[in-house]
């Protein structure tokens, strides 16, 4: 079975082990994810009624924007630790000026653009001035924290008042699909296929692989990092909208340790740290794949302190696999 | 004459996955004598060198160290035996001195809780000196490659082997520097100590070495001692087949114009060249010489807006040229091949055919910004049919290819964007004679399709046999030029070195 699968998947894309190992790695995570399934509806009557399933997805489908933003970056070369509270911040800013009586939607534009700016003033200090990312990125987690606490007290703020027009972007649902879920749809749809094929993606592929053969081909990386830290931000002002419309309130201390959840995915789904490879398709199997272990645990009673040291285990044991095969591959090309 | 034998291999094999590395072979090593290894990328040179030096376990066949079969499971366990093996690649650690690199192995076997770094910068100095002027207490990242690769030697040097293992050592070495190795190499090899030394330059095999061994395709093939054989004898046993002339014809009298395709004035860097000017005629092929540091690579570079803040003109037929950065050298058709294929000139990873369109995507691409893979793959498929590049799929990572097939890969980089205009910084370094020669051919066929072809190479043979016409750069100028007969390894080095005496590259960090 999984013979058929590799060399169908081999047949389409030719032998490039890199994309066969890729396929492999997204047909085996589809297969450990559909083997919890099928454990889970044995373990749990409820695992696999509607309901339940679309708590799953909802659980990652806005984080999911992120992780999406997050891939991009990586593949790039960079890194970003200031996600969770970048989205918080979104909420935070788009809250207090609809309570400061600004039109929610209007108070959400704002929000989205100062979390890009924030992307930007990130991608000034890394390619102008010449820091790492991580640094960068753990400095900036902190100050968005804290401005989050600022502007807020430190309580949350409830936003029971916003329109019913605006709560539907986060609780409204089109037939039977939350809404939440198709924007997810799109929003990974449109940029899994440019990541794969226009040539402004191409070249953040060229910049995280090499940067400097990338500059020696004409490519101005320095512009590509930039803008790859900037969408990122972005797409997590995106988010921090969306949540807030979902929740109906906004609150200063929302997404603390997402960064972890969301590199995590992406890692598990074929992202390297060193940039130059993964895919959206593969961090989002990736991301599904840490929703269905915790939605599994939740409904088999584990305590909520295992969830983490499990949450890390399957990050270890997958970039340990991807490392193992990785050297075995090179070993293999070596003539 | 059996203990006359240090080292003998018989029937060694390795495999891959399914490439076979290397298929029986055979080889013995004398001691005291200097054994030059010959063979093309790939004929597994490298691959029995690692086995050697335990860094790969062989399938099959025997090792005899001293008459005695062993087993070299390490790298450690061949320092033990006394085999000392200097990469071609540099392995230092970049932020430590000079001195602790050295000894590295040392202070890794050491039971003591502190070093003594004043006895290992007095210890380290003792075998530098033998080789040139660095200092010990230098951060490695502060040498030039040269000097890097002198460390790696000296290195080698500390660890009291028997075997010493040189694998293309002068490759970014100076002639001088390497004048001095070839004497260490000599005084070693006096003391009894014996030596593997690995190359591509023929004039350096039968200037040092005692004997010769050639392997082709994973296979040993002969061994002779150098005064019984010839260069092109060692050349043919390499490719396995008759190489005609080694360099293709030059620029045929009657083509020869005085058309100026390109010319550059007055390029001026801040630091690093100052008043650079020069025209280049179609169809000819204009080599750059020059000593490493002397400026060379980093004109052209400048010319390209890669890197430096440069001033001065550039014209292409006749007109001037508006470059503000390399995306604009590019879009005006002028385009530079780096010298160091691995580390800026290629990505690695990535497949053959995305490496060939990465210059401009645009050609590749519809109006949408979408790249369209069949054009791709098309594009790749037809530069790599000009340039008989050999390869299983286009689809394959660069990284699978030989060193000769990925500067082709290169190559065709340049050329996916129709070039006016293109810089070549060393060709042909760490490519085998088959590809050389093939490269050196492609060259002159741009050349006379009216492609301006610039070349930029440290082996003098190869600049004089490929190019009509050599500047000569020295300190950041042009000191001279020369055309015809002038064109001698002879006078190139002394407008190099600046006559005859030729001042020491500075370096008293």
């Amino acid at each position: 079975m999984e013979n058929s699968i590799e060399l169908t998947a081999a047949a389409k894309q030719g032998s490039n082990p890199v994309k066969k190992f890729l396929r492999i790695r997204e047909t085996g995570l589809i297969l450990i994810i559909l083997a919890l399934f099928v454990a889970m509806s044995f373990a749990s009557p409820y695992f696999l009624t509607w309901v339940n399933m679309r708590a799953m997805v909802m659980a990652f489908a806005v984080e999911g924007i992120v992780v999406v933003g997050m891939t991009i970056l990586l593949i790039s070369g960079g890194i970003d630790l200031s996600v969770g509270s970048v989205t918080a911040l979104a909420m935070v800013i788009a809250g207090s000026l609809f309570l400061a009586g600004v039109d929610p939607w209007l108070a959400s534009l704002v929000a989205i653009a100062a979390c890009t700016g924030i992307g930007a003033f990130m991608g000034f200090f890394v390619t102008r001035i010449g820091l790492h990312h991580f640094i960068v990125s753990l400095a900036v987690m902190v100050i968005a924290r804290g401005a989050c606490l600022l502007f807020t007290g430190g309580r949350p703020l409830g936003l029971f008042s916003l329109p019913p027009e605006f709560k539907f972007i986060g609780q409204g649902s089109i037939g039977p699909v939350p809404l939440v879920i198709i924007v997810f749809l799109v929003v990974v749809l449109c940029f899994d296929f440019m990541l794969r094929r226009s040539t402004a993606f191409r070249k953040v592929f060229y910049t995280g692989s090499n940067e400097k053969a990338a500059a020696y081909s004409g490519i101005r990386t320095k512009r590509v990092i930039f803008l790859t830290t900037t969408l990122c931000s972005a797409l997590c002002g995106i988010a921090g909208i969306i949540y807030m419309a979902r929740f109906g309130s906004a609150q200063p201390t929302f997404g603390l340790g997402m960064e972890l959840n969301v590199i995590a995915a992406a890692v598990i789904g074929g992202a390297s740290l060193n940039g130059g490879s993964g895919t959206i398709f593969g961090a989002i199997l990736g991301a599904a794949l840490l929703s269905v272990v915790s939605s599994s645990l939740a409904l088999l009673d584990v305590s909520v302190y295992w969830q983490d040291i499990i949450r890390g285990s399957i990050l270890l044991t997958a970039v340990s696999i991807d490392h193992y095969l990785n050297k075995k591959r090179d070993a293999g090309g070596k003539a | 004459m059996h203990d006359d034998v240090i080292l003998k291999i018989s029937n060694v094999s390795k495999s891959f996955g399914p490439v076979r590395a290397l298929r029986g072979v055979d080889f013995e090593l004398r001691r005291g004598e200097i054994h030059a290894l010959a063979g093309e990328n790939g004929a597994g040179k490298s691959t029995l060198m690692n086995i050697i030096d335990g860094i790969l376990q062989p399938d099959g066949g025997e090792i005899l160290w001293e008459g005695q079969p062993v087993r070299i499971a390490s790298p450690n366990a061949a320092q033990e035996l006394g085999i000392g093996l200097v990469h071609q690649e540099i392995a230092l650690c970049p932020d430590i001195s000079v001195a602790e690199n050295m000894f590295m192995a040392v202070t890794n076997r050491s039971r003591r809780f502190l070093m003594d770094v004043g006895s290992l910068k007095q210890r380290a100095r003792a075998v530098l000196g033998q080789l040139c002027d660095i200092d010990p207490g230098a951060i490695v990242r502060d040498l030039p490659i040269s000097h890097q690769q002198l460390v790696e030697i000296a290195k080698a040097l500390t660890l009291d082997c028997k075997v010493l293992i040189l694998d293309e050592p002068t490759a970014a070495l100076t002639e001088r520097e390497a004048q001095t190795l070839f004497g260490i190499m000599r005084r070693l090899s006096a003391q009894g100590i014996s030596i593997i030394y690995i190359s591509h330059r023929m004039v350096e095999i039968f200037d040092n070495c005692d004997r010769v061994s050639v392997f082709r395709d994973g296979q040993y093939i002969t061994t002779a001692p150098i005064s019984e054989i010839t260069p092109s004898g060692v050349v043919n046993a390499m490719v396995g087949r008759e190489i005609g002339t080694l360099y293709p014809p030059k620029q045929a009298a009657d083509t020869r114009t005085e058309e100026v395709i390109f010319e550059v004035r007055n390029l001026t860097e801040t630091t690093r060249f100052k008043d650079v000017s020069f025209a280049l005629r179609r169809g000819e092929i204009l080599g750059i010489a020059g000593l490493i540091g002397s400026g060379r690579s980093e004109i052209v570079k400048g010319i390209c807006r890669l890197e430096g803040d440069v001033s001065g003109e550039v014209l292409l037929d006749g007109k001037p040229l508006q470059l503000r950065h390399y995306g604009d050298s590019i879009a005006a058709g002028l385009v530079y091949l780096s010298e160091d294929r691995k580390g800026d000139g290629l990505f690695l990873e990535r497949s053959i055919a995305e490496n060939v369109s990465a210059l401009d995507l645009r050609h590749v691409s519809s109006a949408a910004g979408l790249i369209e893979t069949d054009r791709e793959i098309e594009l790749a498929r037809s530069l790599g049919a000009k340039l008989n590049l050999k390869y299983g799929r286009l689809s394959d990572p660069v990284s699978s290819l030989s060193g000769g097939n990925q500067q082709k890969v290169a190559i065709g980089k340049m050329l996916s964007v129709n070039p006016r205009l293109i810089f070549l910084d060393e060709p042909t370094r760490g490519v085998d004679v088959g590809a050389k020669s093939e490269i050196h051919r492609i060259l002159r066929e741009l050349a006379s399709e009216g492609v301006g072809t610039v070349v930029i190479s440290s082996e003098l043979p190869e600049l004089i046999g490929l190019c009509d016409r050599v500047l000569v750069v020295r300190e950041g100028r042009i000191a001279g030029e020369v055309a015809g007969d002038r064109m001698t390894e002879e006078n190139i080095m002394r407008l190099a070195s600046g006559l005859e005496a030729a001042p020491q590259p500075t370096l008293n960090a």
